[in-house]
């Protein structure tokens, strides 16, 4: 499994798009999702809502756990990706592109890695 | 602690499996997807590694009495080379652990406990063994256990060895020889589908495997964790001791009394927990507290063990001893407890996801019986 290099990473395993217009995309990552196993439910935040950088904004459940939804950012929920709820295998199949989870207006981060310090810290 | 390992580890790790620590061994949790290697052996075949399971040999001129001695079942009317299902009890009736027991010969059976459990069967045996003429002897290392479960696990099987397969019937074994390795051959499994468990010697297990997976390469069979062991006897409606069963519960409560065998005509129908047992099952007759039930969920969230389940005006009314999604079904299920008012198959009841209530619907075990 290869971290692109064009995103930024947290060490709760998501990533993070450069802000385009101020928004950045956030999904989880493959190692995440390897890890999990087959996700079976997406919980996301509603569009609009304010979130904080580190806190619990959601949860993913696997078929044999439920995990905290963690934002590596903080702002304004901007768009939501409806094809994740309503398909939440995308997340073990695509991580890194069609299974994007939200957008969100940055107004904070929490520390991030680039794909090297990423694959260092998950020992790749 | 540390994990033990079975003699197949170094090929689960070859084959990229996601390890996890059950009961003290270093189990392969899934290969690849638990949910594919779930439809695998509904559909195909898979193997699983089942080493962890604990063997537990009685030999002697009284190992059937010592048998329905020590345990619920009446184990000396067992045929030679048949198997039974059954469980082994405290004085109080509370259940220590279910068991599948082998006939072997005509004084020798094969105890099977769940890996958790094993230690404690052993010292149970042992000590409700004093009196009689027979030996309790720990074979936990003598053996490794796989298990080939699935419509193609009998044409699998038959390409490797010259057993008789079709005169094989549930339930029942065989002294066999797979792939020149001598093995017994159980057709028992965990599953709900037609299958084999091979019990051999651990330095023969990898050769064993390799052959069971080359010959089922091309009837789709894929190597299983016990994510899906989990789901697939979960849909099959089977009970896993520390969920369903435990010490605080005896086998009527478990709506599986028929497992205790008050007809035993060996140590004048005395066994351990005799007492206690004929108190439940009389209790389990006239007004059971509780009663074991399947749930089903329409929604997309998984009720799991530990959850509440709840009426409709949001008052507890039972527990999930185990939840999944169901592959097989396409929706969540749960094995609960609930109050006997509310075990009737079709009552709407909810369970309690983190605070929020979702719908279930209450249906009788099993979730899913494959066509014969």
């Amino acid at each position: 499994m290869s971290n692109p290099t064009h995103l930024q990473y947290s060490k709760e395993h998501e990533w993070l798009t450069a802000a385009e217009d101020g928004v950045s995309t956030v999904g989880i990552t493959e190692h995440a999702a390897t890890a999990l196993g087959d996700i079976v439910y997406v919980q996301l935040p509603e569009v609009g809502t304010v979130v904080t950088a580190g806190e619990s904004v959601g949860e993913l459940e696997s078929t044999k756990s439920v995990s905290d939804l963690f934002t590596p950012a903080s702002g304004e929920i901007v768009e939501i990706n409806q094809a994740v709820i309503d398909d939440p295998a995308l997340v073990n199949g695509e991580p890194f592109t069609g299974a994007w989870l939200y957008k969100l207006r940055v107004t904070d981060t929490v520390e991030l890695l680039d794909a090297a310090g990423y694959d260092a810290f998950i020992g790749a | 602690m540390s994990l033990r390992h079975t003699a197949l580890d170094a090929l689960h790790r070859s084959l990229g499996a996601t390890m996890t620590d059950f009961a003290g061994w270093d189990m392969p949790l899934r290969y690849g997807s638990e949910r594919e290697e779930h439809i695998a052996v509904r559909t195909r075949a898979g193997l699983f590694d089942l080493s962890h399971m604990g063997e537990i040999t009685v030999a002697g001129p009284q190992a059937g009495e010592l048998l329905d001695h020590a345990l619920v079942g009446f184990i000396s009317a067992l045929g030679v080379l048949r198997a039974r299902y059954t469980m082994i009890c405290r004085e109080d009736g509370g259940i220590l652990d279910d068991l599948i027991v082998y006939r072997t010969a005509e004084n020798e059976y094969l105890v099977v406990a769940n890996a958790s459990n094993a230690q404690v069967v052993l010292d149970a045996l042992t000590e409700r063994a004093a009196g009689f003429d027979a030996e309790v002897r720990d074979d936990r290392d003598s053996y490794a256990l796989l298990a080939v479960q699935g419509p193609e696990a009998n044409d699998i099987l038959a390409s490797l060895t010259d057993a008789d397969l079709p005169g094989l019937k549930y339930y029942a074994l065989l002294p066999a020889t797979v792939a020149d390795r001598q093995v017994w051959l159980a057709r028992t499994g965990y599953t709900g589908e037609d299958g084999f468990e091979v019990f051999c010697a651990p330095a023969d297990a990898e050769h064993l495997w390799t052959s069971l997976s080359e010959a089922g390469a091309g009837k789709g069979l894929v190597p299983c964790g016990l994510s899906c062991r989990d789901t697939l006897r979960l849909e099959a409606g089977m009970p896993l001791y520390g969920h369903e069963l435990s010490t605080e519960l005896t086998p009527f409560d478990a709506g599986l009394g028929r497992v205790v065998r008050f007809d035993k005509t060996t140590n004048e129908g005395q066994f351990v927990g005799r007492k206690a047992l004929e108190l439940a099952a009389a209790e389990a007759e006239s007004k059971a507290p509780r009663k074991l039930v399947g749930l089903v969920s329409e929604g997309r969230r998984v009720p799991r063990a530990e959850y509440s389940v709840v009426d409709t005006e949001g008052t507890v009314i039972g527990r999930i001893t185990s939840g999944s999604p169901s592959p097989t079904l396409g929706k969540p299920i749960a094995i609960a407890y609930v109050d006997a008012a509310h075990s009737a198959p079709g009552t709407a009841v909810a369970v309690d996801v983190r605070g929020k209530h979702e719908p279930v619907e209450v249906v009788a075990l099993p979730f899913y019986k494959r066509a014969r």
